[in-house]
């Protein structure tokens, strides 16, 4: 690239909605659904439907509702009639890499203004269904959801010696933090740390009170340019780094524990934006942690902690909403689960962060944030980092 | 032996659906024998109901009845019908606009054959006998030559006692699945009892099942390489919950094996030990049962457990 004509466009985030998250929302038709989440977007935005020259939208897996073509379904919905429409489709991370494709489209100009949007409503269909069918001459999966990630579990508790206590400890964090989030899913105001370290065994050892619940739920943001910042009524987010990686979800060597795509990937976010030593540079983070566990191992692969001492941070209450590197501050994956929409919902809240606009589980004074996906039996991962200044040119 | 193995697979799923207040006045309308539309903003009727405007993306609320009756826009005739479609003898597709609508209906029409449909024909609904709030509370069209225009379209307010909710709205598709020469080798292996992975030649790793590629060099797999039976256990969880269509006891152990000289683990339960005395490290071998196409389960071999460090690259 040579001059700054050819320059990546800084891109911004200008708005931000999404719907309370519910076990069902019977109320509605998957098109009321996200229509709600992308007014709020357009509002927080203080723009109409006639000022976004694109929509980038992105969902589960088609298998896990049944909507085979959402573009189409929701084009009306969405006010995409006569504009660009896109659809984005990587499993569970599927919320991230959308949100990247329309920055992406702002960052080389192609559009100016652009709602992005993730989905998914759990109550009408069957995730588990989804992801376990019947092919035939192949051994059935022998256990449910949790059976898959379990095994990892272990693996990681083997290899860095943590204590068997630290994953009710994020448990009773991300619950605790979704409290003060009046659109995550799960409110348990009676929640203890007693209650959820005798909460049951699933999948030894993975208790009851350290998975995901099942949501309906969407998300959506504007992001546009520099001129769209400066008309936006709230100060806005701003992208100073965003990448993808994916590997395969099988392969000789894969470590399942800390995947190398994901290392690579924040990475690559962390040299675009400068950031050189991730845990004192980022203020909040937002992960995508379906069981417990997650938290410390991902602390680790992001780079936050060194290998095995992930969990250190987790025991040490720096990943507290008032600690030195809170971590999923919105109650995370753990307490609101539409999986279509869960990765965009990380990116959202860590620009909610940024913005200072995150309400009652807003980390005091955060300029930096990290927001995370990932899907598809660790194969695909997303993240962004979004600042409350401009990207340095 | 290239004999290639196929087998059909059904994927089916009752999805449902909530319709939300525009859907959900359309479909118990029908219940009712009403059809109802929306008024756009640009006043254009769109039947069936839209839930936002077509051009504006305006949220749309302003509820017409519509005509029983229409005029044929076009059509298609279907003479071999389909399991689920509307009629079971021949039909034709037809895209309908009923009197009042400003935009057209996809239905069945019931015709004796190609011969009597034409575009401009005119049409009227044929309600089913038995109505649930579904768009198959129209059984089909039915010709009806002469019928007088109906009435311009009157405003409706949508509201029926016990409205309809939601739908169930069944989805299945058909396939025909080809495991393909890899694994159809590998089954071949297995029905003589013996586990054959193949090495990559680049990077020599073993792949078991195999996939006829290396994920990782890009590489076609040919050599094959028989693997265990014997393995080590290198990580596990405990199952306390019965996980839908499976016919297993709980607790059980859902463990990562690495058969000996394979590259990376499989997947397969533990049996022949208490659930808690299952550990990484356990070395363990496949137990089968007549006419199983794979292990039933693993059991402890008895051997002393293998060392963390002969298997921790593969966890």
């Amino acid at each position: 690239m040579s001059g700054t004509a050819s320059a990546k466009e800084p891109v911004a985030v200008v708005g931000i909605g999404q719907t309370k998250h519910v076990a069902a929302r019977r109320d509605v038709s998957i098109a009321g659904l996200v229509r709600e989440a992308a007014q709020r977007a357009l509002e927080d935005a203080g723009l109409t439907w006639s000022e976004i020259d694109a929509v980038v939208i992105g969902k589960a897996p088609d298998f896990f509702e049944g909507v085979m073509m959402p573009e189409l379904y929701l084009a009306d919905a969405l006010g995409a009639v006569g504009k660009p429409m896109l659809r984005v489709h990587t499993a569970g991370s599927v919320g991230g890499s959308t949100a990247l494709v329309a920055a992406n489209l702002v960052a080389a100009r192609v559009h100016r203004t652009v709602l992005t949007l993730a989905f998914e409503k759990q109550s009408e269909s069957n995730a588990m269904w989804g992801l376990s069918l019947p092919i035939p001459f192949q051994q059935p999966l022998l256990a449910g959801a949790g059976g898959f990630f379990a095994p990892h579990v272990r693996a990681y508790l083997r290899r860095s010696g943590a204590p068997a206590a630290i994953g009710s400890l994020v448990a009773y964090k991300d619950r605790r933090n979704a409290l003060k989030n009046p659109y995550a899913h799960l409110h348990e105001h009676d929640l203890t740390l007693e209650k959820v370290q005798s909460s049951p065994m699933l999948w030894d050892p993975i208790r009851y009170s350290e998975t995901c619940p099942s949501s309906d739920g969407a998300c959506a943001m504007v992001l546009t340019d520099r001129t769209g910042a400066a008309r936006a009524p709230h100060p806005p987010a701003w992208v100073h780094g965003g990448a993808m990686r994916s590997e395969p979800t099988l392969f000789a060597g894969k470590d399942f524990v800390s995947p190398r795509a994901g290392k690579d990937c924040a990475a690559d976010v962390y040299r675009q934006a400068g950031i050189t030593d991730p845990r004192r540079e980022i203020d909040a983070v937002e992960m995508y942690v379906p069981f417990s566990w997650y938290e410390p191992m991902w602390l680790e692969n992001l780079g936050f902690a060194p290998e095995g001492e992930g969990w250190k941070l987790t025991e040490s209450g720096a990943t507290e909403l008032g600690g030195e590197l809170p971590v999923n501050p919105s109650g995370g994956v753990l307490s609101t689960n539409p999986i279509g929409a869960s990765g965009m919902l990380r990116f959202a809240e860590a620009a909610l962060q940024v913005r200072g606009r995150a309400g009652a589980h807003q980390v005091d004074g955060a300029r930096r944030a990290l927001g995370h996906a990932y899907g598809g039996g660790a194969q695909f991962f997303a993240m962004w980092l979004v600042g409350a200044e401009p990207p340095p040119r | 032996m290239s004999e290639v193995l196929t087998a059909p697979l059904v994927v089916e799923f009752p999805f449902t659906r909530s319709l939300g207040p525009v859907q959900r006045a359309f479909l118990t309308g029908l219940r009712e024998r009403t059809v109802l539309g929306v008024r756009a903003r640009d006043g254009r009727i769109v039947v069936p109901p839209a839930e936002y405007d077509p051009v504006t993306a305006d949220e749309l609320s302003d509820l017409v009845e519509v005509a029983p009756v229409g005029t044929v826009t076009t059509w298609a005739w279907n003479p071999a019908p389909r399991r689920g479609q509307p009629l079971a003898t021949p039909f034709a597709w037809v895209l309908v606009r009923l009197d009042g609508a400003d935009t057209a209906l996809l239905h069945a029409l019931d015709a004796p054959g190609p011969d009597a449909v034409r575009t401009g024909l005119r049409v009227r609904i044929r309600w089913a006998a038995a109505r649930t709030g579904a768009i198959t509370d129209i059984a089909c069209f039915e010709p009806a030559d002469g019928e007088p225009a109906g009435g311009p379209p009157a405003a409706h307010p949508g509201r029926f006692a016990d409205p309809v909710t939601g739908i169930t709205a069944p989805a299945r598709l058909d396939y025909t699945y080809a495991p393909g020469r890899t694994q159809s080798r590998f089954l071949r292996g297995l029905a003589e009892r013996r586990t054959l992975g193949e090495r990559c030649p680049a990077c020599r790793k073993v792949y078991v099942p195999p996939r006829g590629a290396c994920p990782t060099c890009g590489v076609a797999t040919g050599e094959q390489v028989e693997v265990g039976p014997r393995g080590t256990v290198t990580t596990f969880c405990i199952v306390n919950i019965k996980a839908r269509n499976l016919d297993i006891d709980v607790p059980y152990v859902y463990a990562h094996i690495a058969l000996d000289g394979a590259d990376l683990a499989l997947h397969a339960r533990i049996g022949g030990i208490p659930y808690d005395r299952v550990r990484m490290g356990l070395r363990v071998e496949p137990v089968w049962t007549d006419g199983a196409r794979y292990p039933d389960h693993y059991r402890p071999t008895g051997e002393p457990d293998a060392d963390y460090d002969s298997y921790k690259e593969l966890i």
